[in-house]
């Protein structure tokens, strides 16, 4: 058998069945684009109430993320993720589920070394980049308008 | 029509993330980096700001206007403070959400148990 | 070429007796009339994913032992293993039975591994009852290797389903049985596959070569065997196995793959097909070994499949290593 893995890697790529394209975009823009409007629906209920703007968008993601750990924990988060992709991954509560799914799965490691040390196994690196980018920005911000460049 | 627009943008924003998905072999934890970062850089540039102003939940919500609110958060405390808020001016924007997710998290897992797929 | 790749055992090992446990999902597919024992929940009442497949090893030793009519005190030794790290649920479950007991880890392979090795110590009658088993536990290895269960992902379609199931054997130098007469071990196998979604594309150069060897050894054609079995290589993984074996001029017509039979692949959502340890262990149990008892089958080579990375190499960025063993299984005529 002299089989290369130069040769090798092109029949798996011959073998492996491709994704449902269509349907999973489909599902992503449906299901995305339902908590999207949820959120939006929720900001202008907040605004209606007498929240200022900035109250109103963080009461929103409050509210999304509470409703997020709800249904992670029934266990139906995950049910429609399998359907919705990304739709489910890349809003605020994909992010919640990913910080309370593994607070909920470790908890039998115990309550500090597997809830409280294992919540940010997944989600800790968005907070790690996106800090790390904010931060630079702050400071090339800082340095333009030192400069005089800056608006 | 606000409504529509929050749909509309919300769902493309989360269908160019299923394309990375199937089309490319980037995992979904690169995806939620690159969301992040990719907000922050859109906000820096000033061009997320006008879709927040279009869509409002529909570009609030997704990742990309998380980096957009730590990108924001850390401009007004530039501002105010100079170079300390660099600093300061992420987390604070943040707070709200992360400390959320972590208050749930808490007590999901207090009340919760881990459940089977199968 | 005078190295003895293939060990030809004379007699034979007996399997004497056999049992299999499946859970949830397998109880659903198509297997599910074939199994000794069906659990309707995975949790099987324990307080861990962990515990839960230590119980479900425990229930299908009991059961093998009972249908072999011994006690753990005549078992010399009982080789097992499974997917946890340090192969937990084995060594405890070993804790109740109190044989003596020697561990073995080959990821999915592990069946054939024991089987083989079990093999050679019974029909010698070194240790001439040896107890050969293992499991694998869809959450256990999901909270593993994967991510929460409650974790919302969306599976590619090359992922595989792994397993709760078990398997168990019990073998004896002498006695009525289907017997192991041959066997192979396999080599390593490393084809540059990254891809930890995709085991059945990782393993299947193992297979294919662990074939080709032990026909070589045997002098034997694929039509020799009423069925060539692979334990989990699923649907991306039996293609491959096939194209492979095609380019050395070698067609299976009688390849039967476990991870395709313990599933229905069109209702029942587990991708590419089920995998794990228990995969190969229960469907050689559940399936296969009853119908070589009753003569159905005279002759069937059974390969257990692993792929042997674990989660650091994995996010290390090393190639996932494949390996397969072979047994050769004649029936009672």
């Amino acid at each position: 058998m002299d089989l290369t893995p130069e040769r090798y890697q092109k029949m798996v790529k011959r073998a492996n069945p491709s994704s449902p394209l269509g349907t999973h975009c489909l599902w992503a823009f449906g299901v995305g684009g339902a908590i999207c409007t949820l959120g939006e629906g929720l900001r202008q209920l907040y605004l209606s109430l007498g929240w200022d703007q900035d109250a109103a968008g963080s009461l929103t993601s409050i509210t999304l993320i509470g409703l997020s750990g709800l249904f992670t924990s029934l266990g139906l988060y995950q049910k429609l993720a399998v359907r919705a992709g990304a739709g489910t991954l890349v809003p605020i509560t994909g992010f919640a589920n990913a910080v309370i799914s593994p607070a909920i799965e470790f908890k039998v490691e115990g309550m500090i070394t597997g809830v409280g040390a294992k919540m940010f196994v997944i989600a800790g690196p968005v907070i790690v980049y996106g800090l790390t980018a904010s931060w630079v920005w702050g400071l090339i911000y800082w340095a333009t308008a030192q400069m005089g460049w800056g608006g | 029509m606000n409504y529509l627009w929050a749909f509309v943008i919300g769902g493309l924003i989360c269908v160019i993330g299923q394309l990375l998905i199937d089309l490319t072999p980037v995992t979904p934890a690169r995806i939620l980096v690159g969301y992040v970062v990719g907000g922050v850089v859109l906000s820096a540039l000033g061009w997320y700001q006008p879709l927040v102003e279009l869509a409002g939940g529909g570009a609030s919500v997704p990742l990309l206007g998380f980096g957009h609110l730590l990108a924001q958060g850390v401009r007004e405390a530039v501002d105010a403070q100079g170079w300390l808020g660099a600093f300061l001016g992420g987390f604070t924007a943040a707070s709200g959400g992360i400390c959320a997710s972590l208050i749930f998290g808490v007590f999901f897992a207090l009340v919760a148990k881990s459940r089977d797929q199968n | 070429m005078n190295r003895k790749e293939t060990l030809v055992l004379g007699q034979g090992a007996v399997i004497r007796a056999w049992a299999s446990v499946g859970g949830k999902k397998e109880g659903e597919g198509p297997l599910s009339g074939e199994f000794d024992l069906v659990n309707g929940e995975n949790s099987l009442g324990q307080d861990s994913w962990e515990q839960s497949e230590c119980q479900l090893q425990q229930q299908c030793a009991e059961l093998c032992l009972r249908k072999g009519e011994i006690t753990p005190k005549e078992v010399d030794l009982t080789l097992g293993g499974d997917l946890q790290a340090q192969c937990t649920a084995t060594a405890y479950a070993m804790r109740s039975l109190g044989t003596p007991y020697a561990g073995l880890y080959g990821a999915c392979s592990t069946m054939a591994q024991g089987l083989a090795l079990g093999a050679c110590l019974s029909s010698s009658c070194l240790l001439p009852q040896v107890l050969v088993m293992t499991s694998s536990h869809f959450c256990t290895a999901e909270r593993e290797f994967r991510t929460p269960l409650e974790y919302g992902g969306q599976r590619t379609p090359t992922a595989q389903w792994t397993a709760t199931a078990a398997g168990a054997c019990l073998l004896s130098p002498k006695g009525e049985g289907p017997r192991i007469t041959a066997l192979t071990f396999g080599r390593v196998v490393d084809l540059q596959i990254t891809d930890i979604n995709n085991m059945g594309a990782a393993m299947a150069p193992a297979a294919a070569q662990t074939i080709l060897r032990h026909l070589k050894g045997r002098g034997t054609r694929p039509g020799d065997y009423d069925a060539i079995v692979t334990g989990d290589l699923g649907q991306v993984g039996s293609r491959l196995l096939h194209e492979i074996l095609e380019g050395e001029g070698l067609p299976l017509p009688n390849h039967r793959d476990c991870g395709l039979m313990l599933y229905d692949l069109q209702t029942q959502q587990v991708g590419a097909g089920g995998s794990g340890a228990g995969c190969s262990a229960s469907v050689l149990c559940a399936h296969f070994l009853p119908r070589l008892a009753a003569g159905e089958y005279r002759r069937v080579l059974f390969l257990s499949t692993g792929a042997l990375m674990s989660q650091t190499t994995f996010l290390q960025g090393e190639s996932i290593p494949g390996l397969a063993h072979a047994i050769e299984l004649e029936g009672c005529i």
